[in-house]
């Protein structure tokens, strides 16, 4: 498999990603298309680690070049857990008060 | 064979994702879709990141998702204002920055490389673990912090 194969998939996750925040107006969707958009990066990000440990691999046997992409996808992970937990938490709050979960709603910024 | 195959998966499902109607539907698809990037990265012989995939991805978050949405009753909210036009101009210009990418990408002289596949052990946790505790300890520290104040957040804000 040549790198092109890879960056046209994760080019195409990440533009459904963006059609889905476009076109959606409930906010979980929305959240959901993000969610998809950084899964788009982490693929590509694994792809191209393993392109470069293909690189160096022919002229050291025992690189470990690509190990800094891997932890890359490690850490936007970790960070992806932690953002769904407090936009979930504010989605709720969002509900709380104006018993909806359009964004066109959300238009205000007040009460 | 198997790439074109959960190639195809992904991106069928990424796209039932944005179109279908009912939101639990919507996070089944997307569960669907993180199952075939974690034989994505099985394919790529990244093992660590397959299964964190599937722990924190498809356990923990979609979880956390099926949760809030069966906790609001969503049924019967449509949305009111339903602006076609608006619906239409989204999917056009997401089609189109697809274009523009893909057409800025497709001439490059790296897109030729090939790409490691069912080999190589950077991806296994030997590998992973040991370059995570020594060269990167102080982001691993500080995303702990993060996850820390992320939680006391996500309580303060759904207490009130």
């Amino acid at each position: 498999m040549t790198i092109n194969h890879y960056i046209f998939l994760s080019v195409a996750l990440f533009c459904i990603g963006i059609i889905g925040v476009l076109t959606r107006r409930n906010v979980i969707i929305i959240f959901m298309c993000i969610e998809l958009m950084f899964n788009a990066v982490n693929l590509l990000l694994v792809a191209f680690s393993k392109m470069h440990y293909l690189a160096a691999s022919v002229v050291d046997p025992a690189t470990t070049a690509g190990t800094d992409g891997q932890l890359f996808v490690f850490f936007i992970m970790v960070v992806a857990a932690a953002e769904v937990s407090v936009g979930l938490a504010i989605i709720v709050m969002m509900y709380r008060n104006t018993h909806s979960i359009d964004a066109s709603f959300l238009n205000r910024l007040k009460h | 064979m198997l790439f074109w195959f959960l190639t195809v998966l992904a991106l069928g499902s990424a796209l039932m994702v944005v179109f279908s109607k009912n939101p639990v539907h919507s996070i089944l698809w997307l569960i669907i879709t993180f199952f075939a990037i974690t034989g994505h990265y099985i394919l790529l012989n990244a093992q660590f990141l397959a299964i964190v995939n599937i722990i924190v991805y498809a356990g923990a978050i979609m979880v956390l998702f099926l949760f809030v949405v069966m906790m609001m009753n969503l049924n019967e909210i449509s949305s009111p204002l339903k602006n076609k036009w608006l619906k239409f101009a989204g999917v056009i210009s997401g089609c189109s920055l697809l274009l523009v990418l893909i057409a800025a990408l497709k001439d490059t002289d790296t897109m030729q490389q090939e790409v490691l596949l069912n080999t190589g052990k950077i991806g296994l946790i030997n590998n992973l673990g040991t370059v995570l505790f020594s060269d990167y300890v102080l982001p691993f520290e500080i995303s702990s912090v993060l996850f820390l104040s992320a939680m006391v957040g996500a309580v303060v804000i759904g207490k009130k």
